[in-house]
Order: C-alpha cells, then sequence, then structure tokens
C-alpha cells in the first residue's frame, strides 16, 4: 500500500479532481506541468536559495528538555514558527510563486482564513513584484485586522468575502469563482493540501522539507533518521503533510494528527472532521467533510481560524481511513492550556493551531526513550490577543 | 424522445431555475408557468451551499432556496406528479456533492420515476463518469448533458461530446454565471462557436452562461440549436408578485421576434 498519491489524483478513494469545465484547462496544465518543473536543477536552485536566504531554513530541531522531562520521552520541537513570516505556510507559496512565473501567469490569487496564507502569499508577490488578491471572509478580516494590515502594506488586495458564512470556505470559493473569470493570466496559490489535484500533492511537496530537515537534524542528534512518532495539527493539513511526507512508507514512524475539537466533537461547535465527516466533494476534491444528511457543508468552529476548515487534505482522509495515522480531537480549552504551558515551560508562544498538536502529550503514553517530533508549525503573535482573553476569563473564574 | 423532439422544432429557450426559490413550494407552479409561456426545456437546479461555478444571482437564489428547507428528496416529492400535465424536458442541474449522499443510483431511480429527463452535473469530471456512472445513467434512461468552455481542447470538446446525451452545454465564456454585457459576444466568442459548430457533434448545441436578453437568444441561434437563461430569469422572479404573469411576460420577450 502506497500512501502517496496515485497516477490519476487519488490517495486510496480521496483525491482527484471534480472541477467544473471552465476551471479544467488550467487544472490538466497544472496537472502536466508541475512535477516537470519542480524537477528541473534551475527551480529547485532558486527554491532553495529562497528557503535558505529568505525564509531562513533550515529550521531547528530543538531538543525540548523541560517538556521532555515532564513527559518522560525525547521531545523535539520542528521550529516551523522560526521562518519568515512566522509559519509553514511560506514553504509553500514559494514554491507556488516561482512555479506560476515557469507558468507563464502574471497574476496571483489566494485564499486565506487566519490570514497566515495571505501573508505568506503577499509576501512572496511583493518579493517577485506579481499582483497579488486575497480573498478572505469578512468575518475573518474583522477577527484578524493585524494580518489585513500587513497584507496590505506588503502590497496585496485584500477582498473581503460576505458570501455564505463570510469565512475560509467561502474564501475559498470566492478564489475559485475568481480562477473561472480570469483563468489565463492567473495562478492560484491554495494554501494547503486540498484542492483539486494536483494541489494536494504539489502542496504537500514543498511542505515535504519540513520532514526532510527532520531526518538529516534527527541523525546528527540521535544517530537515527526516523522518530518514533511525528505529532501535527491538521486542519487543510498542509503542515502534517509535510511533516509526515518522508515517514509516510515507514510504517515504524506513528503519524499523529491533532484537530480541533471545538467546544467538543459532540457539541455541534467543533471542526473535528474526521470524526465528525462523512465522505464527500468540497473544492474539487472527493475527501471527509462536515456535512448536513442533505450533503450540505456544514460551518465547522474551532477558536483558531487556522483550522476551521469543513474539509481535510485527501491525503490525510487516506491516512484516516486506511488507518496510517491516529487522529485526536483536541478542544480550545486543552488547546489554550497547552499553549500557555509552552510558553512558560520553554519559552516558545505557539500559534493556537499549533497548541492542539502539543496537547496530543497529554493523550498518549510514549516510552522513555521514544523520540516524539512535534511540528511547532507557528508562532503565537497572531494569537496574543486570543490568549490574553482566556488568561483574563481564567482569573475571573477564580 | 422528449427531448429530440423538442430540438427537432429548433430554435430552443431553455430556463434555469433555483428549486424552492423564492418561496419553498414554487418549484411547480414556475414550472407550469414556464410551460405555459413557451419554455422549450426547463432545467431545474438543486441548491448547494458551495456553488463555485456560480455568480451572485444564483448564490443567493441556492442560500435562499436552502434557507427556506429545500433538498433534493424534497424536491423529489414536489415533481412526483408532473408528468403529464408537464411535457416539456426537464433536466436537473447541480453540484456532485449533494447528489453523492443521496446515493447516485437512488437518484437516478427517483428522478426517473418522476419522469426527469436529464442532468447536468458540472463538477462531475468524464472519466469518474465514463468508469462509474455511465451504465447506471443508461439503466435508468436519464440523459447526462456536459460543459465546455471557450478553452476545453478539440479532443475534449469530442470526448464531452460522445459521452452526453441529450444536448451539450456550449459556455458562452469562461466564466460565472450571470454575466451579463452590453455586446451579445464577441468576435473571440464567434469563433469558438464556429470552432465547436464545425465539429460536426452528434449531440445539439446550446448555449449558456452570459445569456439574458432576446438580442442574446437571437444571436446564440446563429451558432447552437438553443440558448439556456438563469440568472436574468432568477432576477426578473426575485421580488414576483405574480409568478405566472411575470414569467409569461418574460418568455414572451425574450421569443418573440424569433418566433414571428
Amino acid at each position: 500500500m502506497t500512501y502517496q498519491v496515485n497516477e490519476k489524483g487519488f490517495y486510496g478513494k480521496f483525491g482527484g479532481a471534480y472541477i467544473p469545465e471552465m476551471l479544467y484547462p488550467n487544472i490538466e496544465s497544472l496537472r502536466n506541468q508541475y512535477l516537470e518543473i519542480i524537477a528541473k536543477p534551475e527551480f529547485q536552485r532558486d527554491f532553495n536559495a529562497l528557503l535558505s536566504d529568505y525564509v531562513g531554513r533550515p529550521t531547528p530541531l530543538y531538543f525540548s528538555k523541560n517538556m521532555s522531562a515532564q513527559y518522560n520521552c525525547k521531545l523535539y520541537l520542528k521550529r516551523e514558527d522560526l521562518n519568515h513570516t512566522g509559519a509553514h505556510k511560506i514553504n509553500n507559496t514559494i514554491g507556488q510563486i516561482l512555479l506560476a512565473r515557469y507558468l507563464g501567469k502574471e497574476k496571483i490569487i489566494a485564499e486565506t482564513g487566519a490570514g497566515q496564507h495571505g501573508v505568506a502569499t503577499a509576501t512572496v508577490c511583493a518579493l517577485m513584484n506579481m499582483d497579488c488578491i486575497v480573498y478572505m471572509g469578512k468575518v475573518d478580516t474583522e477577527r484578524q485586522q493585524a494580518n489585513v494590515a500587513r497584507m496590505r502594506m506588503l502590497g496585496a488586495k485584500v477582498v473581503a468575502v460576505t458570501s455564505g458564512s463570510q469565512t475560509l470556505k467561502d474564501a475559498t470559493n470566492e478564489a475559485m469563482r475568481h480562477w473561472i473569470n480570469h483563468p489565463e493570466d492567473t495562478h492560484y496559490i491554495i494554501g494547503s493540501v486540498v484542492g483539486p489535484h494536483p494541489y494536494p500533492d504539489m502542496v504537500a511537496r514543498f511542505q515535504s522539507v519540513i520532514s526532510k530537515e527532520i531526518k538529516s537534524q534527527l541523525l546528527k542528534k540521535e544517530g537515527r533518521e526516523n522518530p518514533d512518532a511525528v505529532i501535527a495539527c491538521v486542519g487543510g493539513g498542509s503542515n502534517a503533510a509535510g511533516g509526515f511526507y518522508h515517514f509516510l512508507e515507514n510504517q515504524s514512524v506513528r503519524l499523529i494528527a491533532a484537530e480541533a475539537a471545538g467546544l467538543g466533537v459532540s457539541t455541534g461547535k467543533s471542526a473535528a472532521t474526521t470524526a465528525l465527516g462523512k465522505d464527500g466533494i468540497l473544492h474539487g476534491s472527493r475527501t471527509l467533510l462536515m456535512q448536513t444528511d442533505d450533503g450540505q457543508v456544514i460551518e465547522p468552529y474551532s477558536i483558531s481560524a487556522g483550522l476551521d476548515y469543513p474539509g481535510i487534505g485527501a491525503m490525510h482522509a487516506h491516512l484516516f481511513d486506511s488507518r496510517r495515522a491516529d487522529f485526536y480531537a483536541i478542544t480550545d480549552e486543552e488547546a489554550m492550556e497547552s499553549g500557555l504551558a509552552l510558553s512558560a515551560t520553554e519559552g516558545i508562544i505557539p500559534a493556537i493551531e499549533t497548541a492542539h498538536a502539543l496537547s496530543v502529550l497529554d493523550k498518549v503514553n510514549f516510552k522513555p526513550q521514544d523520540i516524539v517530533v512535534i511540528i511547532l508549525s507557528g508562532r503565537g503573535d497572531k494569537d496574543l490577543e486570543t490568549y490574553s482573553q482566556y488568561l483574563n476569563d481564567k482569573e475571573a473564574k477564580r | 424522445m422528449r427531448i429530440q423532439k423538442t430540438f427537432e422544432k429548433g430554435n430552443v429557450l431553455t430556463i434555469y431555475f433555483t428549486a424552492g426559490y423564492p418561496k419553498l413550494e414554487d418549484t411547480m407552479p414556475i414550472l407550469i408557468a414556464l410551460q405555459e409561456a413557451g419554455t422549450d426545456i426547463v432545467e431545474i437546479g438543486m441548491p448547494f451551499s458551495d456553488p463555485i461555478a456560480d455568480g451572485e444571482t444564483i448564490q443567493e437564489s441556492s442560500k435562499i432556496a436552502l434557507e427556506n428547507g429545500m433538498h433534493i428528496e424534497k424536491l423529489f416529492t414536489q415533481l412526483k406528479n408532473m408528468r403529464p400535465q408537464i411535457h416539456i424536458p426537464v433536466f436537473l442541474m447541480g453540484y456532485l456533492n449533494p447528489v453523492m449522499q443521496f446515493g447516485i443510483e437512488n437518484f437516478l431511480a427517483q428522478a426517473q420515476a418522476c419522469g426527469v429527463d436529464g442532468l447536468i452535473l458540472p463538477d462531475l469530471p468524464l472519466d469518474i463518469y465514463e468508469q462509474d456512472f455511465r451504465e447506471l445513467f443508461e439503466k435508468y434512461n436519464m440523459a447526462n448533458v456536459f460543459l465546455i468552455s471557450p478553452l476545453t481542447s478539440e479532443q475534449r470538446i469530442k470526448k464531452a461530446d460522445s459521452l452526453s446525451s441529450g444536448f451539450l452545454y456550449v459556455l458562452s465564456d469562461s466564466a460565472t454565471t450571470g454575466k451579463t454585457s452590453d455586446q451579445s459576444f464577441s468576435k473571440k466568442q464567434v469563433e469558438y462557436f464556429e470552432r465547436v459548430r464545425a465539429l460536426n457533434l452528434k449531440n445539439p448545441l446550446q448555449i449558456g452562461f452570459g445569456i439574458s436578453q432576446r438580442k442574446d437568444f437571437e444571436a446564440a441561434l446563429q451558432y447552437a440549436e438553443g440558448a439556456i437563461i438563469g440568472s436574468a430569469f432568477i432576477r426578473h422572479i426575485a421580488k414576483s408578485q405574480n409568478l405566472s404573469v411575470d414569467i409569461q411576460t418574460f418568455v414572451q420577450k425574450i421569443k418573440q421576434t424569433v418566433l414571428s
């Protein structure tokens, strides 16, 4: 069994390209060219140079001494939060903007939820001097104003999406509509391992630098390439896809995904897609999807805007279905406590998305000799207000 | 048979509307009024929460229809007794996910039982249809219509034609639904229509997307057997106090010069 995409664009039964005809020519051209372009020595040279000099890679693999003692295992943090723009998102946007130039595209569009992918896209567009439009749900523009300001400083036009529920899924719909209407000069930089094939595979490849570095870093530190477990949070799932990538076929590496349970899986206020979703089709991909019995998409909820997507990357749907990866649903409160704990014990303030991955340590027992890598996907600057509010509420309850 | 006969008459006007809009129980009254006004084919839209191929008008009508409580089972209940009162061809159009959740075979069986002639599912890929769905569609005698756009390759147009039955849906432009312009078609669009025409495809052609008024309809008929109007019709009935009168006016305005 392979966990990689097959030649038709599927991971098991998930994936594919369920798109209206108007998107077909662009998706087809991408599908026919992406592997060839990515493999070009010039592409690799430019990609690697930007990752090292502009993004700041390789990111450290940090042995977390204090938390290792607390959880009685060997705990490493893969510091994607130290990337330029504060998260793993830029690994993908650097790759896709280089690709867009090979495809002869002049304009870039993107969707964003919390604004991290929007900022990462606006950043590379500024760098490459390309026009950039970022679609963002109106509700999200209001709760993530700092990122809206960043994108505007970087020269991007931020369009507040007022259709549907005015959040990430609607921003994605609107970006797709824009692409339908401007197919010839525009490339759409999707921010996660979602959407029609070849996006999930393409984004996973650009993010796979995470697990590639883990292997060489662990070899130096521990004398072995493979950890016993890799833990990552999953919304669409791009940091998890990158963190799992080079370990997918190695069954000795346990893969663990943390989903956002929101207020709790059965409260109706949740984003735990594998727990609540059913086989369905959204944004051109067959995947697990939170939906009503009638097949209408349900708006998810999580305290972290980056995890409230009603679907999940097709690769992850397959990892769940085939039981290759274990999925844990982490509530808002569990994640907030883990975020505060990491801040206090290691001096690292994680994004709330990332904090969900840390909460897995409270749910899984590892052995003292186990090497566990947690993908620390982003930093918590954007979440300070939410953290302070949480602390205030907590103190008020005492 | 119904579809074939309709295209034999020529100058086919197809009108799309969203089931359950403006009110939940408007589906049948609109269908009846459209037939009485002289519409040749009707496409009934099944609303979906995330309609990526649609512009604002159909997004809005879909949203309201869902809020009204429309869903596929409800739609089949509404259409259960439409034959023989409705004698024109009726297609159902929508996104794949709700159909998939209903169960494709169950869906086809119920559609057939209602007397539905065919389906249009724009996000159903050609190869998936060919592999997994085609036999079932044939089993339930359900026509299936694929879409082509100005950027679709000749080879793919031929494939879409070979897998379609009823008609081929020729998108006037690479666009979402509901775009309008002063000039009916640009030179580039006309060249594309002529290119498609010259392929001598097996299916009649219907031009859709961006058709909103009589002059667009007339222009389309120079290159195709029919044309499809959706958003313009939905805008027309959005605030209607008298559906049958307003529908009569709309359809006659589109058809009058063509018929005279």
